[in-house]
């Protein structure tokens, strides 16, 4: 089953990332990196992107004669999504366990970040095929 | 061969031949489309059977049989189709049997297959998908896990170029002598672009997909064997290989990007370089001197520097100064020859140049120009304002590697300030 590990990170968290110390910030790459092989090397990982700065953030709606209206989200939102992973995992409990650790890794000073994850399953799987033969689904 | 000894030569054997078959087999049914499909049908069944059964004695027939017989199944549904759909029957030829010409294969169908992948007609990433298939004879879900997307998105790219080479109306020949030199131009763009995806992955987590990086060494070789007397060919691949020298030592344990000049030379490839080095200057004394070649002769000065401190600038300042004037005014060039002056006369002459290229606004937002005036701000020992647009970089790079780069950058200097 797959799921969608979204890591959110505050409004401000882009500019506080790049103030923290080198080898913090070294650190903090270093467990993402190593997040990131481990997932791949356990035959889980699908996809993962980390995401642009939000200062650019927008939010778009057809207007009337279907033309994109856009809103800049970030004078309301207080947090972003700043990346997320796409797992094939075996269970739900896998899931909440990879994202325990990736929400684990470590900020300034090598104190974990307890990073918000959300997790959500992703629609992927094949209809059921009972249902299928239902001839209803 | 055995079975079981399937391994990298069979897989490069096969796709070696992928273009020759491919070749005769549009030669044969002047179908582009559907020869592609048949020929990706051969590939997939000599890869699945071949491993097992062990390579057949004439690999090329064993693949040309198996194509034009699904092409002759092809061209049977399609009449069967037609005549189902029309009222009036179609008059359409059964395929004849295949003449001993058509099994032949040419030289040239490796070429001029390029020159239809690589058609103007197409968008670039159509361009190296359809190349990657119809030349390297990669499947669909290869080429979609290189590019990170799905195999659907993937096959939907590769179906749309084949439709755009349709409607575009190029027959599959080798174009006369103008338009040629034209059209090679194009070929080395795609594979320069394919390169470059491997080399600078732009999506996804990772710094380098090197199977992609390869793969477009693998075709420019193949390009150099039919052109070896095009010097932008030789060129273009000398580039390849100086550049692919350093890939080694380009990032670190935890996926960290280096730089050129803090790398490990040690870690690069000493095998690749001299091939590069050899392929350049030979190109070189051809005299038809173009882009290719001169990036190819920059990156042979900083390959050939055993440490960062003996780079030949001058002679790299002097490589940029006639590629500037080769590439009209190219920002990218205008950029790199700034960092050129830089380190021959001093940063202060570098960011003058840059001011110029503010001026210029083309590359206005470019996180790139914010990185290289960074780089001089700090050799010029300014220190906060080199902080200052290391961070406007890498809030403005669209990398993931490049922009932890940029970060640890600023982060260095900001402990460094008093």
């Amino acid at each position: 089953m797959k799921y969608i590990l979204m890591m959110h990170c505050p409004r401000k968290g882009y500019d506080s990332f790049g103030a923290w110390p080198k080898k913090d910030i070294e650190a903090h790459m270093a467990f993402m990196h190593n997040y990131n092989k481990a997932i791949v090397e356990s035959g889980e990982f699908v996809s993962a992107e980390g995401l642009a700065d939000p200062h650019e953030a927008k939010i778009v709606r057809a207007g009337k004669d279907g033309l994109p209206v856009t809103d800049g989200v970030f004078p309301e939102s207080k947090e972003f999504l700043a990346g997320y992973w796409i797992v094939d995992v075996a269970s739900p409990a896998r899931a909440d366990e990879l994202a325990a650790k990736a929400s684990a890794a470590p900020g300034p000073g090598g104190i974990t970040l307890s990073i918000p994850i959300e997790v959500r399953q992703v629609l992927s799987g094949p209809p059921d095929e009972f249902a299928d033969q239902s001839g209803i689904l | 061969m055995t079975p079981g000894s399937w391994d990298t030569a069979s897989e490069h054997l096969l796709r070696d031949l992928a273009p020759q078959v491919l070749g005769a087999v549009i030669r044969r049914f002047r179908d582009f489309a559907a020869a592609e499909d048949a020929v990706q049908e051969a590939l997939v069944a000599a890869a699945t059977q071949w491993p097992q059964d062990g390579i057949p004695g004439n690999p090329r027939a064993w693949l040309m049989q198996v194509a034009f017989r699904r092409m002759t199944d092809h061209v049977r549904s399609e009449i069967a189709r037609r005549r189902r759909e029309s009222a009036v029957a179609v008059p359409c030829d059964e395929p004849a049997p295949a003449s001993g010409e058509a099994n032949e294969t040419d030289p040239d169908d490796t070429l001029i297959l390029l020159f239809m992948c690589c058609h103007t007609a197409l968008t670039p990433s159509s361009a190296i998908a359809l190349t990657l298939r119809a030349v390297g004879g990669l499947t669909t879900a290869e080429i979609a896990s290189a590019f990170l997307v799905p195999e659907a998105t993937m096959a939907q790219r590769i179906s749309r170029a084949k439709q755009s080479i349709k409607a575009s109306g190029v027959s599959f020949g080798l174009p006369a002598h103008p338009e040629r030199t034209e059209r090679v131009r194009a070929v080395l763009h795609v594979l320069y672009l394919i390169f470059n995806e491997g080399y600078t992955s732009s999506a996804g987590p990772q710094l380098h997909r090197p199977e992609l990086s390869s793969e477009a060494i693998r075709l420019t070789r193949a390009v150099h064997a039919l052109l070896p007397e095009d010097a932008e060919v030789a060129g273009l691949l000398a580039l390849m290989l100086l550049t692919d020298a350093r890939r080694g030592a380009r990032s670190g344990p935890d996926g960290e990007l280096i730089p050129l000049t803090k790398q490990d030379r040690s870690l690069w490839d000493s095998r690749k370089i001299s091939e590069g080095v050899a392929l350049v200057t030979a190109a070189l004394s051809k005299g038809s001197i173009g882009a290719y070649q001169l990036q190819a002769a920059i990156a042979a000065v900083h390959d050939e520097a055993a440490r960062v401190e003996e780079t030949d600038w001058p002679q790299i300042l002097a490589l940029y100064d006639l590629l500037k004037r080769m590439s009209g005014s190219n920002p990218m060039v205008l950029l790199n020859h700034a960092i050129a002056v830089a380190m021959v006369d001093g940063p202060a002459a570098g960011l003058d140049l840059l001011n110029a290229l503010d001026a210029d606004g083309r590359l206005r937002g470019h996180h790139r120009l914010d990185a290289v005036r960074a780089h001089l701000l700090e050799l010029a020992g300014d220190h906060p304002a080199a902080l200052a647009q290391y961070h406007t970089a890498a809030m403005r790079t669209t990398s993931l590697p490049e922009r932890n780069y940029l970060l640890t950058q600023a982060a260095r200097l900001r402990e460094r300030a008093p």
